[in-house]
């Protein structure tokens, strides 16, 4: 079984072998190669075992399939030229007799240690912290990796995901060596799966042997923390994919037919090189071989470029961009703009200046060869995202976040934190801050309700100049994907997701628009009501359903939008007018802002102390030292990493006394109308303020929702009641102006209207038509209070839905 | 001569090696015996010795891992050999080596500082020290030659020469090429320009643009930053032969090679006569780039500070009279430009730059290109600026915002990729009514963030990213500007129309002499880096005015209007060489406001404009 062809490589790998890396063998005496039990399932995808098809100790007929991923070994510049796969030519099993630990060459891997390790991970582990969701389907007491074991047999497609952390949990020595040697211990691996997975499905048939993927290799680091000692180590980094090539076929071996004799003889590539025989071994004609083309093996490869993610770049630097290659089936895997953790092995290899000169430049071109990748975007179109969010934080930054959670005034601390820069409106800034918060996601799919909205919108509305853009702006800077819009510059398309053809290949591609962009962040819209009236249309679905649903040129689909908005709005008449109602003064339409949780105004108050307090404000912004600053407020990546946190750690739960307090609460607030015969709060109110007291439990990190946390949430939206729903008529607050347009003292206005005009024709006695200005005239005679013409025309236009009487023109007729 | 003992590339180790650089730079004028990459033509440098380049910070490449250290195959020259500093390695190079260390780098793209005037360039020039063996104009083979001796003294063995014919022919060619680009500037710069794209930011722009490789501390850069870079230069040749062999080469054994697309390789390697290498030792951050400035910082320079403070007054009073002639005779907006000019962002709480003062200058005639006139003037105050004429066209094709192109790796330019207080000339009284297209929407949008904010969201296709940036943007219109601005002053001619040309055409000469010219720069660049503190004293004062202004009409000073006083406050102080308020600057900061706001009032009624 053992091809001669694969023999000079074999000794090249041992004489030359240069070991760059540290050689832990104990014991560095090596086997000669024909000693080594070629029958050993250490032969890993060699070329005669492909073609011939030979079967295996343990792996019966199933093919191996050449790892590119991994099997590149030559290509690294100072690993040892193993000519063969690694586990085939220096691997040596150990010898329990002999009492050495003998070792893959360069490594301290044993390789049935190795192997007897990783079979029993499988066999044993457990996953102690599994949830339901994320291996559905699967007993969470059994183990684990035997059911996906399982699962291959039935479902055929030949490729094991593992996850290092697991491997880590059941046994760290196995995991650094993984780590470290990842070309060398990953066909170990494989080799155990598939000596267990047929020893239990003795009869199934796969394509190809199945392969081991490890993924989340612990150190997910941004491109920014590789460095040269990343050389050959597995490793996990996040990034987004900027550019894919075309597929590109690489040769794996080549084929050579001697033109005299009709022999022939394969060749594997190596290091990008093939090693043409130059004598027949047949006939001994030199230069007689030929390569033949579509006898030759080839593999699929493709280049991906990545980029490092906006988030993890630090401030005026651009970011990075790094080479993956995809082998075989991960090539197409991921697209232009995907976000994307690649687990592969780290590789450099020296440029050459040109093949022909000798002298080479000093740089190393670096790549990854991916050999698992996980789409981090395709997560949060699904659901949750747990671990793709989960931004990694140091024992010692955990330590910070729980030190100042457990202040009693955090919840001040955080929210006078929150810009700085922008004197006072506490309530505004706390509004925001449990809006970056956020509430807790609740599933009610299963009761046909759908997602409950746990974003809170905030509506900022108030005098020109009261630093309202300078808050959004402050925001967007804060929150990891926000965005900033404002109003007059955004169209429906920009803010939802428009259909364009791309450029390159010609498909219809979706591109999202804000709205989108900022799923699970803040999108801050600025000029609301410069907004026109179709662009704000497409909000309704977002800000309660948390959806965006897109039918166009032939895409229809539902885009998860689950953004908390937060939108300024100027008055229409550049200055508030207090004597209007909030409706009056911006002049948006009241099903929007139903759906808005806290309504602020932001007014210039007008008093000497606040004039005092502002001043000084302003004068020591300007003239404070930068130390200064620091001491005075957090910082800002604090307050970023303790959002982060809550967001991702913190779900809060209602508790039993919390529960009795909303509801005590929703009662109050209704009971506060009825006396008016008004309606003054409606289940929405009642979803937002259990919202902003999750919130709130966020804020002090409690996984629970307490009476404190709903004191809290009422007092805010009492504020912002207060100052957005006051009848400016009769100084109650009003929750109907917000979500009819029209407060119940107007309503009740326009009825006592109607029924005096009513009277009025009534006592005309029997006139069929009259006219429409003598109408109004007399009405306004008789009336004591004031009456408009548009308080006419409605009445008029209530006895007119009463089938009572009819305007044409300018007559009014009776009807009946 | 201390330049020559810095020649021979291995004269130690390297952090010893930089701060060997760091300290003898540091003596007397030891830093104008380097010749520059500014004002000296590549081709009378000599490869592989010490040189400094101005320069900003156009883009960063990612990081590249090199042999630190390497051994050749060759056994008889088996010696441990450093790659620091350089970019190819000598002999063969055993792989195999267990002795091969590899470091990392980080790849800079450098360009010289945009919009920097004339007389920058050639005060800086001339300032230089000429007597310096590395500069041999009239001995250019030779200098060559004695590049190859240098050679010699590295490598004991003389492997290269059985290439050095051939090589000497591709250097006598990037040489040539050099030559011509040089001698016969503007025409040249557009031929080679469609091959290779140099990436300036400015159009127009000419000069040598370099690939700074810097070794250590490479976080501590940003882009867009000043800096002179001390550093080697290398122009050797085998990098250009890279380029162009590689068409031909590539082939499917290698795929690796054809991986970088065309463009790609045409960017991050280009031929090193055009854009030549330099591993930098030691950079020096460059809080200016007025040469008329003592090099050294400010507090380290308490001679020459207590000097120009003492006559701050007296320029101040000279630079008045003469910004008055050129503002037809407007002493007030006069006053303004000159707080406009030394005005920059010296810190930023969160989101809010301070101390920005973005000024539009309406009311300027349309008449004989009164602005271009008046850009030119000032162009010959600040050490760089940048003319944008806002016509419909510019604004619709112009790429301000630099753009990342993805196919090429590299940040391609825009005009607002500017360094730091570049005073950026907007001139609006071009625009013609017509439709902005996208582009030019996000150009408007992309100016009045800079304005607002002193951001710039840089497009890198995918998402967006803010680079904060410090650029005084004056806006010259007829009416009120469509930008947003700190203030905004109507130009008031004390000329009559009839007489405008002729005063106009007047205004052309400098009225003054150079020495007085000079005074000027360096009075608007010292007054723009002094420390400005206010008492308690004048905090309380300030706080009672204003209150007291909000008791009488609380509508007639906003928070806004108050920051825009304390901001011309500080201006007013320092533009007399205050570095502390006093009440007398106060008051005189109110009256001038004052007068400015009673003047737009003014301007309204008889305009009816809307504010």
């Amino acid at each position: 079984m053992s091809s001669p062809t694969s023999t000079p490589g074999r000794k090249r790998g041992r004489d030359g072998n240069p070991a760059t890396r540290e050689f832990c063998s104990t014991i560095p005496k090596m086997f000669l190669p024909n000693e080594v039990d070629m029958s050993s399932p250490l032969m890993y995808g060699t070329p005669s075992s492909r073609v011939e098809g030979t079967p295996r100790s343990s792996v019966r007929g199933t093919p191996a399939r050449q790892r590119p991923d991994l099997g590149s070994v030559r290509k690294a510049p100072q690993v040892d030229l193993h000519s063969e796969p690694p586990s085939a030519d220096g691997a040596v099993a150990s010898e329990p007799n002999a009492g050495q630990r003998l070792v893959i060459w360069g490594t301290d891997v044993n390789v049935g240690t190795c192997k007897e390790k990783f079979q029993r991970f499988l066999q044993r582990f457990i996953d102690p912290t599994a949830t339901e969701d994320e291996n559905a389907g699967l007993d969470l007491n059994e183990p684990l990796y035997m059911q996906k074991l399982e699962e291959i047999s039935v479902v055929g497609d030949p490729v094991l995901n593992v996850n290092c952390l697991q491997v880590q949990s059941f046994d760290a020595e196995l995991y650094r060596q993984l780590i470290c040697y990842p070309q060398e211990v990953i066909p170990t691996f494989d080799m155990a799966v598939n000596e267990l997975f047929f020893e239990r499905f003795p009869d199934s048939i796969l394509e190809y042997q199945i392969q081991v993927r490890p993924y989340n290799a612990l150190k997910t680091r941004n491109m920014r923390s590789l460095n040269p000692e990343d050389i050959d180590q597995l490793i996990t980094i996040s990034g987004m994919v900027i550019r894919t090539s075309q597929l590109i076929p690489e040769m794996q071996e080549a084929f050579f037919q001697c033109q005299v004799c009709a022999y022939s003889t394969r060749v594997e590539v190596d290091r990008g090189r093939i090693a043409e025989p130059a004598v027949c071994r047949h006939c001994n004609n030199t230069h007689s071989l030929a390569l033949v083309h579509n006898r030759s093996a080839f593999s699929d490869k493709q280049m991906i470029k990545i980029q490092e993610s906006p988030e993890d770049m630090p401030a005026g630097q651009t970011p990075h961009t790094t080479i993956v290659y995809a082998h075989n089936d991960l090539v197409d895997k991921v697209q232009p703009g995907d976000r994307i953790n690649i687990t592969g092995i780290y590789r450099a290899v020296p440029m050459r200046v040109s093949p022909i000169q000798s002298n080479v430049k000093s740089v190393y071109k670096t790549h990854i060869d991916a050999i698992h990748f996980r789409k981090t975007d395709e997560k949060r179109l699904h659901g949750l995202d747990e671990d793709a969010e989960q931004k990694l934080f140091t024992e010692d930054r955990v330590q910070t976040l729980k030190e100042l959670a457990a202040k009693p005034d955090v919840y001040e601390r955080l929210s006078s934190a929150l810009a700085p820069s922008i004197y006072e409106h506490e309530d505004i800034k706390k509004g925001i801050l449990l809006q970056l918060f956020g509430g807790t996601r609740k599933d009610f799919s299963q009761t046909g309700r759908g997602n409950f909205r746990a974003e809170v919108n905030i509506l900022l509305c108030g005098d020109p100049g009261t630093s309202k853009s300078q808050l959004l702006q402050y925001v967007f800077n804060l929150v990891p994907r926000g965005q900033y819009t404002s109003g007059k510059g955004s169209s429906a398309v920009g803010l939802t997701a428009y259909v364009m053809k791309d450029p390159e290949t010609r498909q219809l591609v979706l591109q999202t628009g804000a709205l989108v962009l900022s799923d699970n962040g803040i999108c801050c819209i600025d000029e609301f009501d410069k907004m026109s009236d179709s662009t704000r249309s497409v909000l309704h679905e977002v800000m309660e359903q948390q959806t965006l649903s897109i039918a166009k040129a032939g895409i229809i689909c539902q885009l998860n939008a689950r953004t908390a908005v937060l939108a300024a709005a100027n008055p229409v008449e550049s200055q508030w007018n207090p004597k209007k109602t909030t409706i009056e003064n911006i002049q948006l339409p009241h099903t929007l802002l139903s759906r808005f949780d806290l309504i602020f105004l932001m007014l210039d108050p007008q008093d000497e102390a606040y004039d005092r307090r502002l001043a000084h404000h302003l004068v020591s912004l300007y003239y404070q030292s930068e130390e200064q600053i620091e001491e005075e407020f957090l910082d800002m990546a604090v307050l970023r990493d303790y959002i982060a946190y809550a967001r991702t750690y913190i779900n809060p739960r209602l508790s039993e006394e919390a529960s009795q307090a909303l509801i005590e609460a929703y009662v109050d607030m209704r009971k506060i109308g009825s006396g008016r015969g008004m309606v003054s709060a409606y289940p929405r109110q009642l979803e937002s303020l259990i919202r902003l007291a999750e919130a709130h439990a966020k804020v002090r990190f409690s996984e629970k929702v307490e009476t404190i946390d709903v004191e809290e949430a009422k007092r805010l939206h009492r504020e912002a009641l207060k100052q957005s729903a006051t009848d400016p008529r009769t100084g109650f607050v009003d929750i109907s102006i917000l979500t009819t347009g029209m407060s119940a003292t107007a309503r009740k206005r326009k009825e006592e209207v109607a029924q005096a005009l009513k009277k009025l024709i009534q006592a005309k006695g029997k006139t069929p038509a009259m006219k429409y200005q003598q109408l109004l005239d007399d009405l306004r005679g008789q009336s004591e209070t004031a009456i408009t013409k548009e308080l006419f025309d409605e009445a008029l236009r209530s006895l007119a839905d009463e089938d009572y009487l009819t305007v044409t023109g300018k007559t009014v007729r009776l009807l009946a | 001569n201390v330049t020559t003992a810095y020649c021979n590339p291995k004269s130690g180790w390297e952090a010893k090696v930089v701060e060997f650089f760091k300290d003898r730079l540091k003596e007397k004028d030891a830093h104008t015996w380097v010749p520059s990459l500014n004002d000296v033509p590549l081709h009378y440098l000599k490869p592989n010795s010490l040189v400094k380049f101005r320069c900003l910070i156009q883009d960063m490449f990612d990081p590249e891992f090199f042999m630190g250290a390497y051994e050749t195959v060759d056994p008889s020259t088996n010696v441990l050999r450093c790659g620091r500093y350089k970019d190819v390695t000598e002999c063969g190079v055993d792989f195999n080596s267990r002795n091969t260390v590899t470091a990392e780098r980080q790849t800079f793209y450098c360009v010289p500082i945009p919009g920097e005037n004339p007389w920058v360039k050639e005060i800086s020039s001339s300032s230089r020290v000429v007597p310096s063996t590395s500069y041999a104009p009239t001995r250019q083979k030779r200098s060559y030659e004695e590049d190859d001796m240098d050679d010699m003294d590295t490598q004991p063995q003389k492997q290269r020469e059985p290439h050095s014919a051939s090589q000497g022919h591709t250097e006598q060619h990037g040489n040539g090429d050099c030559k011509r680009q040089e001698t016969e500037a503007p025409s040249s710069q557009t031929a080679s320009a469609s091959h290779l794209d140099l990436n300036f930011p400015l159009p127009g722009e000419k000069g040598p643009s370099c690939l700074v490789k810097v070794y250590e501390d490479w976080d501590s850069f940003k882009l867009n930053d000043t800096l002179e870079v001390f550093g080697i230069l290398s122009v050797s040749p085998a990098l250009s032969a890279l380029a162009d062999e590689k068409d031909a080469s590539s082939s499917i054994l290698d795929p690796t090679e054809s991986m970088e697309t065309a463009e790609e390789q045409r960017v991050h390697s280009p031929p090193a006569s055009l854009v030549p290498r330099l591993h930098m030792l030691y950079a020096r951050p460059l809080p200016h780039n007025n040469p008329l400035l003592p090099s050294a910082t400010l507090e380290d320079n308490s001679a020459f500070l207590s000097s120009t403070l003492s006559e701050m007054a007296s320029v101040r009073a000279e630079l008045l009279t003469y910004l008055t002639h050129v503002l037809l005779g407007d002493a007030l907006a006069a006053e303004y430009l000159i707080l406009h000019l030394i005005s920059n962002v010296y810190a930023r709480r969160d989101v809010l730059p301070l101390g920005k003062f973005a000024m539009n200058l309406s009311g300027c005639p349309a008449a004989a290109l009164y602005t271009q006139r008046f850009y030119q003037i000032i162009q010959q105050l600040v050490p760089s600026s940048f003319y944008l004429g806002m016509s419909l066209q510019n604004m619709n094709q112009m790429r301000l915002v630099p753009k990342k192109d993805y196919v090429a790796n590299r940040l391609v330019s825009g005009a607002l990729q500017l360094a730091r207080n570049t005073f950026l000339f907007l001139d609006e009284t071009h625009l013609e009514q017509g439709q902005l297209d996208t582009t030019g929407v996000r150009n408007v949008t992309a100016l009045g963030n800079l304005i607002s904010w002193q951001k710039v969201d840089y497009d890198f296709n995918y998402h967006q990213m803010e680079f904060p940036c410090n650029i005084n943007v004056l806006i010259a219109s007829e009416g009120r500007s469509l930008l947003p601005s700190d203030c905004q002053i109507h130009l008031q001619s004390q000329v009559s129309p009839p007489n405008m040309e002729e005063y106009l055409s007047n205004i052309q000469l400098h009225p003054q002499t150079s020495s007085q010219l000079n005074k000027f720069r360096i009075y608007l660049s010292v007054a723009r880096q002094l420390d400005y503190s206010i008492s308690d004293e004048m905090t309380k004062s300030v706080e009672d005015d204003f209150v007291d202004m909000r008791k009488d009409d609380p509508q007639s000073v906003s928070a806004e209007d108050l920051h825009r006083m304390l901001v011309v406050a500080r201006l007013l102080s320092l533009s007399l060489g205050q570095t502390s308020l006093t009440r007398d600057s106060w008051l005189r900061a109110k009256h001038i406001d004052m007068l400015r706001r009673s003047r737009m009032e003014q301007h309204q009624c008889v305009n009816g404009n809307e504010p």
